[in-house]
């Protein structure tokens, strides 16, 4: 009743401004860039994450060139890095400046603002029948300190003594001295000022999502009727809330720790042969405070990514979502547990091995929601008709990642054989399979799948097959030979392995996984084309392109602001009526009524 | 020069895709098709490639299995090594045998049920049974490895001591590893970094008496069979002491000692006639002479694992594993604090 009550004053609310809101037409700058339309927001939001996308793609091929042929000289280095390239040959510092940025801008700004800001910002009114979010204004700030903070981050890749490089954890001591390395000092702090504006932007946005979903879903859009992506928006943002303000906190008492002689992290130092002051503190607790956040951020990343793919699984296969209720479940059951698993990245920080017993019984429950819906999707696509648009073969891609990425977490999850793979490159292939690889298919997927929601134009397939193949074999090829240098021992975020002889054999191994990164690589540039391209010229949307039956697709193709002319739909159903016996059409929008006689879900 | 030419290639690169664009489309417009719509004949080939990806992929799988085990880590020469490794081989079964069951079965359905305009596709929305099924079973096979797991897991890090165990002293620095055995007394006299000064390199307490006789050495020997008690420290940033051939690693913090127990079971002249390791050593030979570099005999590691600043990478020492005797010889050539300082 609540309910009703509020969308009713919102509906009026919003008639009135319609009657004032007679303004001429949107200026550029209160179309493109102050809008606080939810639409255009999210436009903002994946030009800035796939604008800071190719940065961090462009970097991680800089410094593959450099582990596959190590002390080579690469005249492009020098075209790039200047100074930290002398002669072509990366210099250690930018090897380690390169790997921290690129782990930083990809976890935060790609695939947490660049994927979460993206799609939360055009689903969630879309989706759930609402004008705009609850607050545009906000929504507005919460991109423009995403904005500020990406502006920041890039400017620290400009100062002399090079950005952040002690990896995209950034622990102290290493972090706290400029002493220990040059990328602590100015490059350091522009990464912890970026970070607050960030942590800022989340927030803001994410509180938005959480009250937006919660108040303002359409007539007849009870909670069980919600599409899977939206559940998986609002409990990203419900995580997003809780942890991003400890690493905030981190942070901050980073910067008291950097530059107001505090010790809460520093104790019992002595760098560079300068002895420091600094008594009692501990960097264990900073470690604490970092994943209490990190965890969870690998969630914030993945839960919109697997909303999506439920989305475009389901309508791609013509059929029903297998298991509604035991997907959101296990969105719940992920997110809660998601929570208590941080210390499995601190095995052996010498942290009581108590608590690691405890950490490793809580991660390996995560792998049980996790099957279920990996399980799930796979059941969706039983005995479906599969629409294999550029969209649904990156969710399929995304099905396979997660699950192969996902199986290798049973080993790191427990402590006993985490001492021996334990940052090696075992890891790296890990997360970067089960987390950036899934993250990123599901963020093509949503781009392949709602591009004509955005801009009433539709991508050109062919080219969208042809950079769906190449990324997905490239992406294997990249990260399946990790397993084996990390089984071999090769620790991460090392410049080089010729100083071990043990590890020559891995030359091969390396060079392929190069040749891997930079065909990948390279393959994004067909979507960047096909994107602007498509932007432009691409052929006009119809209403219902993918024959969907979510609310988005009964707004206009035209963009205005109120999403819909006249009176919000109302919704009957849930939104996955595909292929239900007794319609001829395989697909029955969430808002036609129920026929007589007819079985709701 | 090359700035210029890279940029008008690129200038092209992107006029050549646009006209090709163009061409393209005015022939889908002269067949009057529409671009995006998904027709039966690319539902055919898309769904062929899947099924094909997902051949190729366990197909490479195996021949990467093949290619690729020999130059993973060579048998654990420590005793609790050989217990992670059975867990670790159990795991590795597990999560293979689910690999090999999930991924075909994915792609094979993405072939099997292709889209056609005539098809249909089921209504099925859910099955409880069928959902409890794969909520139970991975369920019960989480707790046997969970289980197993922690008992290992404790057995590491708890262990039982028949014989008293070495006490040895990592100290990490940027970039080296510095060590202190605990001498006669087997007790490591009190050090900290505020001590440091000329010689004391560790910073020990020359008042506090039982650090007489540590010695402080540039060596790890260790004899086989005995249990050591690693402590370690760190004088600047987070170091990590990373142990691979013993399957060992603890981190090395500034500001606190952490610890690690392992008893050696395999001495370095023993592993070096390993079939397994002299194997890898004849192929790296065979590379490192193809690179004119001196030739490789296997040693056991300690090396940094955890990013410590410009030198991470080549921060490392070997570790002898000898016979009682032969260790006990070498310490004795070792000097102790009080007469080095």
């Amino acid at each position: 009743m609540a309910d009703h009550a509020q969308e009713h004053a919102h509906d009026s609310a919003h008639a009135e401004g319609h009657d004032h809101d007679e303004h001429p037409v949107d200026n550029f700058w209160t179309k493109y860039v102050f809008s606080t339309d939810h639409k255009m927001i999210a436009k903002q939001f994946l030009i800035t994450g796939m604008f800071m996308g190719l940065i961090g793609v462009f970097m991680s091929m800089l410094f593959r060139l450099q582990l596959a042929w190590p002390g080579e000289s690469f005249p492009i280095l020098e075209t790039f890095l200047g100074k930290w390239a002398p002669d072509g040959v990366l210099d250690p510092n930018m090897y380690l400046a390169l790997v921290t940025i690129h782990g930083t801008i990809m976890v935060f700004f790609v695939l947490t603002a660049g994927l979460s800001g993206t799609f939360s910002n055009l689903l969630i009114p879309l989706q759930i029948g609402a004008r705009d979010m609850a607050s545009g204004f906000l929504n507005m700030i919460s991109y423009w300190l995403f904005a500020a903070s990406s502006v920041v981050m890039l400017s620290s890749l400009f100062v002399e003594t090079g950005p952040a490089s002690g990896g995209w954890t950034v622990y102290p001591p290493l972090s706290a001295l400029p002493q220990a390395m040059p990328g602590s000092g100015a490059g350091m702090t522009l990464w912890l000022v970026s970070m607050t504006l960030f942590v800022g932007g989340s927030l803001i946005g994410s509180l938005n999502y959480i009250v937006t979903v919660i108040n303002l879903r359409t007539k007849g859009m009870t909670m069980t009727r919600l599409p899977l992506t939206i559940w998986a928006f609002l409990v990203t943002a419900i995580l997003g809330v809780l942890s991003f303000p400890v690493l905030l906190s981190a942070a901050l008492l980073l910067i008291f720790d950097r530059s107001m002689g505090t010790s809460f992290y520093l104790s019992d130092i002595m760098v560079a042969g300068e002895l420091l002051s600094n008594q009692g503190g501990s960097p264990i607790l900073y470690e604490h405070l970092f994943w209490f956040l990190g965890h969870p951020e690998v969630y914030i990343i993945l839960l919109p990514a697997l909303g999506i793919t439920s989305e475009v699984i389901a309508t791609n296969s013509r059929k029903p979502i297998f298991g509604y209720r035991a997907m959101i479940g296990s969105i719940l059951a992920i997110a809660f547990l998601s929570f208590i698993v941080w210390g499995h990245h601190m095995f052996i920080t010498g942290m009581n091995p108590f608590l690691g017993s405890v950490f490793t019984f809580t991660t390996l429950l995560i792998a049980i929601p996790s099957a279920v819906k990996a399980f799930n999707y796979i059941t969706t696509l039983w005995k479906g008709n599969i629409q294999f648009t550029p969209a649904m073969l990156f969710s399929i891609a995304l099905v396979s990642t997660f699950v192969a990425g996902g199986l290798t977490g049973i080993i790191l999850g427990d402590s006993a054989l985490d001492i021996n793979v334990h940052d090696t490159y075992f890891v790296v292939a890990h997360f970067h399979i089960v987390m950036g690889l899934s993250a990123i298919f599901g963020m093509f997927a949503g781009v392949y799948h709602w591009f004509p929601k955005m801009y009433g134009r539709m991508m050109n397939k062919t080219m969208g097959y042809l950079h769906f193949w190449i990324s997905f074999v490239t992406a294997y090829g990249v990260f399946f030979p990790m397993h084996f240098t990390g089984l071999a021992g090769l620790p991460r975020r090392y410049y080089s392995s010729a100083e071990f002889p043990i590890f020559d054999e891995l030359h091969d191994i390396n060079v392929i996984i190069t040749f891997f990164a930079i065909g990948g690589g390279i393959a994004q540039l067909i979507f960047i084309f096909n994107f602007f391209y498509s932007m432009w010229r691409g052929p006009k949307a119809p209403q219902n392109p993918w024959r969907s039956n979510t609310l988005e697709w009964t707004a206009p193709v035209e963009h205005m602001h109120g999403n819909w002319p006249g009176a919000i739909p109302e919704v009957q159903r849930w939104p996955y009526d595909y292929s239900k016996p007794g319609y001829e059409e395989d697909f029955v929008p969430q808002n036609v009524p129920i026929k007589e006689g007819e079985h709701a879900h | 020069m090359t700035g210029i030419i890279t940029i008008v290639v690129l200038v092209l690169a992107v006029i050549t895709a646009l006209q090709l664009m163009r061409v393209f489309e005015l022939s889908t417009k002269a067949r009057k098709q529409v671009e995006y719509e998904v027709t039966d004949r690319d539902n055919n080939y898309q769904g062929w490639l899947m099924l094909l990806f997902g051949i190729a992929m366990i197909v490479s799988l195996f021949w990467m299995l093949y290619a690729w085990l020999p130059v993973t880590l060579p048998k654990p020469s420590s005793e609790h090594g050989v217990e992670i490794d059975s867990l670790f081989k159990i795991s590795m079964w597990v999560i293979i045998a689910m690999f090999l069951l999930v991924q075909p079965v994915l792609f094979y359905f993405a072939w099997r049920y292709r889209g056609a305009k005539d098809r249909k596709a089921a209504y099925y929305e859910h099955n409880n049974r069928l959902e409890l099924i794969w909520t139970i079973v991975p369920a019960i096979i989480l707790a046997v490895l969970i289980i197993y797991g922690m008992t290992t897991w404790s057995n590491v890090m708890s262990p039982k001591n028949e014989k008293e165990p070495i006490v040895v002293e990592v100290y990490a620095q940027q970039f080296k590893w510095i060590i202190r055995y605990a001498g006669e007394d087997n007790k490591l006299g009190y050090a900290n970094v505020r001590l440091i000064k000329d010689a004391n390199v560790v910073g020990v307490d020359t008042l506090d008496l039982l650090s007489a006789d540590d010695k402080v050495t540039s060596e790890i020997h260790l004899p086989v069979g005995r249990p050591v008690l690693f402590r370690f420290r760190s004088q600047d940033v987070i170091h990590s002491a990373y142990m691979p051939h013993f399957r060992a690693q603890m981190n090395c913090v500034p500001g606190m000692t952490t610890q690690f127990q392992f008893t050696p079971s395999v001495t370095t002249a023993d592993i070096r006639q390993d079939a397994n390791v002299q194997a890898k050593v004849a192929r790296i030979n065979a590379l490192r002479t193809e690179k004119g570099l001196e030739s490789y005999a296997y040693d056991y590691l300690l090396l940094c694992n955890k990013v410590c600043g410009s030198g991470h990478f080549n921060m490392q020492m070997n570790i002898v594993v000898e016979s009682e005797e032969e260790y006990a010889k070498w310490l004795a050539e070792q000097k102790t604090i009080a007469e080095t300082l």
